[in-house]
């Protein structure tokens, strides 16, 4: 509370972006986790915005109009707030408190510690065991004939950002998974992502191997070749690096880089071209210029689109997915995937994969296992990419985003086999940003120890709980369990891509269709339920009656 | 017949059909005097029934003896035919090149074509001007239809029954039409009934560079506005351009000349560059390339999406100058048979809600397109696989298709009809039995006796059992005007026509029929509940006189 200088401001105006109609006025109100405008409307209704100070991304003062100081706040969520403040003060004061709320320091001052969704402590602890990464490894069939749920990372100490149990080939030993850790970057060793019961191959995931221009490592080669044996369909394993050529061979420099195919026996190696965190912001950054464009031609916008690069990135995450679960699922070829450090590209690809290749992953639920397993589990580092805390910008990136996006992708293309719809997906991404519970905190290199891991279920709640009791809000209606069991083959074609408009410009609800059909439906499905439970009743209402008058006739007899 | 010489091999067995996104089929390939067919002899797979006039163009090639033609159709569609034989090959590419591209209308397949149906509400007589002036006089007594046109003669392009304003006597109008681009002097187009103010169309006036003016013209447009109450024009072209169709005998109006009006000049393309949009998008779209960059660069450059933005936006201003300004508005660019009637019929769609049912819809293409004279002929000869150079070819009504598509993806509910409807009238456009869109005005259907000789279109489509197929089964009538965005993030790029063949629609057809599913599962079941309380309100009256035990 210390940083709010002024708590209340009246006469503010919010002004409309799109469409351009009369800007409405209204009160500011500041309070410790949240910014709050109250519009006045003549016929006395209210109606609020609430913004998460953790959901701002930026603050800025623009110069003095004649009609007043402007402000503008463009959010992580991709809304896009221009306040005009009558007095210049206010302006000031509101930037300064803001510029402090929506960048905290330390990671107590994150809204998760402070929030408490009336659950009591037995609610707060089962909801943190809900989702098991165990369950679904023995879902995959885990352990069987070749592959093993391994507790040698029970302590974090083999690799500190990975989970404590790592799926691995049952005939590689420890000294070979020891030593393999040792010639990846950051421990982070070559384990199981996915195991594919039908064809018995696996998807893989690590970090780049430290083979500099000319180190090798015998039990790092002796780990693929125990991935690559534990498939007997096939003798040979892909070794998938995500990054584009130039970005892995400079790693080489540095005494990284990437696998020599005469080194590891039956390997195939291939680059796939995702390109790095940097680039990847700075192409979102060109993206919502182009949103936020003040009424932009066609030309304007379709330009712009180009040239931010964005659907050209998620195009080249989305063809590495679709290789990976086309090996696994077609060719029966198991597959071995990393980028640098293995908790971004490789998070992204391998998530991807699973999607394509398992039908479990497009459900409600098992998304949340997806997100629990291949980006919390395996440490993407949500605090940076997201900027929880106010720490290097640089390390800020939309990798998750760019996740999200494909699966949106994925269900333009293919309507009836996801089990929730595009809501769900946006108020995923809205929550990891907002820090509200604790699941997406602190996921940083050095903190994934079980001592922190303890605080936070202590001191925070998981969102998942509260994500599957809305869960009505987020069904897909059309979703299909008879389809359930198909491996999904997307189109790549660029024509085949979309801009997610539900997404970048969420906030400008004139650009979206005035009817929903999926409101429509959600509201029949609703009133199906009802329908069918007033049939159950009326038929056992109709059926006593009826005896009833049976009876009654026999006794006028 | 004349077909027979056209036609050098009637019959090639051990074709191959290649198509994208299905089987391939052998069978034998037999040409007739209209279509292109080729059956299997199986009863499993399907025959290709290939109308000569959807066929844009072929291309031939030979491997060894083997030859291959690719058919490029006006719907868009790209099939390809593997023909054993060089010569039988040859022959049959040539008789496809004859036969498509016939020039007289007279042989065309609609004189040929006998229904397979019983006629049972002739097209023909469902939409005719005297209904439309019935309804209209209903609600205003300002207006009359007049017989000035009988015969064509003062308007080639307009039908010979006109509404005009009711103190404008034919005279003026001939007079005024002599002021006007093709004798098209201004008429009503839709009467807004909320507020009573009026859309009106012409062709541009012949100022030229004198600047010409004419009292009848300026009389019988200022006779729709209210006493103190300013209008619009609507010139859907830039001044620039407006100003140089001034040294070509054409014009707009002067201020002076018309101090009651407000001129707007937006920038809908003339059809000529319409027609190398449509060609730049569809090449674009057939693109196998993966760069996303290409696509992207191509899809602006076709400047397609551009085109669709620019005239929903010009509709929305013509709309929004009746509804909301509660202003009269007159609407024309050069000839008055091509923007000018995207513009009123898009305006009519936002504003009137009958105009978004299937009888409205029909009755709106009839009234604004076919009795308004746009040359369909002409605009429909060739699509976008044409090699030949263009000559009056334009998507002028495909543009206003995929923006009544726009305008039904944002509002699903809105509309009786669904996206099939538009894309069966968009193909009926190219290539039909019916003859409905033959002709390129009512005075050429008149002399080609369309109406006795062969079918219309309505004849068939508003059977019940072809009518299912085009229903929207998120139909909720309302009452409101629709104002669809115009932003360029809510306008796609309309899928069901240009990808149609370049994608399997396996997984959209089964949501689509899943929607459909749930919609015909819940009317059945409350109609079950209904009729259960219904019996159980029955049971209970009959029982009432009975005292419970």
């Amino acid at each position: 509370m210390e940083h709010i200088i002024t708590p209340k401001v009246e006469y503010v105006k919010l002004l409309n972006t799109y469409p351009e109609k009369k800007s409405a006025l209204g009160t500011l109100y500041l309070t410790a986790t949240h910014l709050i405008y109250v519009e006045q409307t003549n016929n006395n209704a209210r109606t609020e915005t609430w913004v998460l100070h953790h959901h701002i991304l930026s603050v800025e003062k623009l110069p003095l109009t004649a009609s007043g100081c402007p402000l503008l706040i463009r959010c992580k969520t991709f809304q896009l707030l221009h306040l005009l403040f009558q007095r210049e003060r206010d302006c000031q004061d509101v930037f300064q408190s803001l510029l402090r709320l929506s960048q905290p320091v330390k990671e107590e001052e994150l809204y998760a510690f402070l929030y408490n969704p009336h659950q009591n402590e037995e609610d707060r602890r089962q909801g943190w065991e809900f989702i098991s990464v165990a369950n679904d490894f023995s879902r995959m069939g885990l352990s069987n004939e070749y592959w093993e749920i391994s507790h040698l990372n029970k302590n974090y100490e083999i690799c500190s950002t990975y989970p404590s149990i790592l799926g691995l080939p049952k005939n590689a030993s420890v000294a070979v998974v020891t030593g393999s850790a040792k010639f990846r970057s950051r421990g982070r060793l070559p384990v199981l992502s996915y195991y594919h019961k039908d064809t018995k191959a696996a998807l893989c995931r690590c970090s780049q191997p430290l083979s500099g221009l000319t180190s090798r490592c015998v039990e790092d080669e002796q780990m693929l070749q125990a991935i690559s044996q534990a498939n007997s369909n096939c003798p040979f394993i892909y070794v998938v690096d995500t990054r584009p050529k130039l970005n892995a061979m400079a790693n080489r420099a540095a005494g990284k880089g990437y696998e020599n195919e005469d080194n590891y026996s039956n390997i195939r190696f291939q680059f796939q071209g995702i390109e790095n965190i940097h680039i990847m912001r700075n192409s979102l950054q060109k993206l919502l210029e182009v949103c936020s464009m003040k009424s932009p031609s066609m030309s304007d916008y379709l330009t712009g689109l180009e040239n931010s690069g964005w659907l050209r990135h998620i195009k080249s995450v989305m063809d590495a997915g679709v290789f990976l679960a086309k090996a696994v699922c077609d060719e029966r070829v198991s597959v071995l995937v990393h980028c640098s450090d293995g908790w971004d590209r490789t998070a992204q690809v391998c998530s991807l994969a699973c999607i394509l290749l398992d039908p479990y992953y497009r459900t409600i639920k098992g998304l949340m296992v997806l997100i629990e397993k291949e980006w919390i589990s395996f440490g993407h580092k949500f605090s940076h990419r997201c900027g929880h805390l106010d720490t290097d910008p640089k390390e800020v990136s939309p990798v998750f985003t760019q996740f999200l996006e494909c699966v949106w992708q994925l269900s333009e293309q293919f309507p009836c086999v996801f089990e929730f719809n595009e809501r769900y997906l946006i108020e995923i991404h809205n929550q990891v940003y907002a820090c509200q519970y604790g699941n997406f905190i602190g996921k940083t290199a050095r903190t994934h120890t079980h001592k922190h891991t303890c605080m936070l279920h202590e001191k925070t709640f998981s969102l998942w709980p509260y994500l599957l009791k809305n869960q009505h809000l987020y069904r897909n209606p059309l979703y299909r369990r008879s389809l359930e069991s198909t491996v999904l083959r997307p189109s790549t074609l660029p024509l085949h891509f979309k801009f997610w408009c539900g997404m970048y410009n969420h906030y400008d609800r004139g650009m979206h269709p005035k009817q929903s059909v999926l409101d429509q439906l959600l509201s029949l499905t609703q009133k199906q339920v009802e329908g069918e439970r007033t049939m159950t009743e009326l038929q056992r209402v109709s059926g006593f009656v009826e005896v009833l008058s049976v009876w009654r006739g026999i006794r006028l007899i | 017949m004349e077909f027979a010489e056209l036609i050098k091999t009637p019959r090639v067995d051990g074709v191959v059909l290649h198509r994208p996104f299905m089987p391939t089929v052998e069978g034998t390939l037999c040409l007739t005097g209209h279509h292109l067919i080729l059956s299997s002899r199986q009863d499993n797979t399907e025959e290709l029934w290939l109308l000569h006039a959807n066929i844009d163009s072929i291309e031939k090639r030979f491997v060894g003896s083997l030859g291959t033609i690719i058919v490029k159709c006006k719907d868009l569609r790209v099939i390809q035919l593997d023909i054993p034989g060089m010569e039988e090959c040859l022959n049959i590419a040539s008789s496809i090149e004859a036969l498509s591209t016939l020039d007289s209308v007279s042989l065309m397949y609609p004189f040929f074509y006998r229904p397979l149906f019983e006629v049972i509400e002739d097209g023909w007589q469902l939409f005719v001007p005297e209904e439309a002036f019935k309804d209209l006089e209903s609600m205003t007594d300002e207006w009359r239809l007049s017989e000035v046109n009988k015969d064509f003669s003062v308007c080639p392009s307009y039908p010979s029954l006109l509404t005009v304003p009711k103190d404008i006597d034919d005279e003026s109008l001939c007079k005024a039409a002599s002021f006007r681009h093709g004798g098209r002097f201004p008429v009503l187009s839709y009467y807004h009934k909320k507020n009573g103010m009026v859309m009106m169309r012409a062709a541009q006036p012949l100022t030229g560079t004198n600047g010409r003016r004419c009292k009848e013209d300026e009389k019988l447009i200022n006779a729709t506005l209210c006493a103190g109450k300013r209008g619009y024009i609507i010139d859907t072209r830039t001044i620039a351009v407006a100003q140089q169709a001034k040294a070509r005998g054409g014009g707009f109006e002067q201020e002076a000349n018309y101090p009651q009006w407000r001129r707007i000049h937006k920038a809908i393309e003339r059809s000529n560059v319409l027609q190398e949009s449509l060609i730049k998008l569809v090449e674009s779209c057939n693109d196998q390339s993966h760069s996303m960059d290409r696509w992207l660069s191509k899809l602006e450059a076709s400047n397609w999406q551009s085109n669709v933005k620019e005239i929903l936006t010009t509709a929305c201003l013509a709309a929004q100058c009746i509804d909301r300004e509660g202003a009269s508005v007159l609407v024309h660019g050069t000839e008055g048979t091509d923007s000018t009637l995207q513009v009123t019929s898009l305006a009519q769609i936002i504003l009137d809600p009958s105009c978004r049912t299937i009888r409205g819809f029909e009755a709106l293409i009839e009234r604004e397109w076919l009795q308004a004279g746009h040359p369909f002929q002409q605009r429909c000869a060739q699509s976008a696989y044409s090699n030949g150079k263009p000559r009056s070819e334009a998507p002028v009504f495909l543009l206003f298709l995929d923006c009544v598509w726009q305008i039904l993806r944002q509002f699903p509910c809105s509309f009786q009809f669904n996206e099939n409807f538009l894309i069966m009238l968009f193909e009926h456009t190219y290539a039909s039995q019916f003859s409905t869109f033959l002709g390129n005005s009512v005075a050429e259907r008149v002399k080609l006796l369309l109406s006795q000789k062969t079918v219309s279109l309505w004849s068939w489509v508003n059977r019940p059992q072809e009518l299912e197929r085009f229903l929207n089964p998120l139909y909720e009538p309302n009452n409101l005007v629709i104002w669809p965005s115009v932003a360029p993030q809510s306008l796609q790029l309309w899928e069901g026509v240009f990808l149609r063949w370049n994608r399997s629609t396996k997984c959209l057809d089964e949501a689509y029929q899943e929607m459909v599913h749930i919609i015909e599962y819940n009317k059945e079941l409350q109609n079950k509940v209904n009729s259960l309380r219904r019996q159980l309100a029955q049971l209970e009256t009959e029982d009432s006189p009975l005292q419970t035990p």
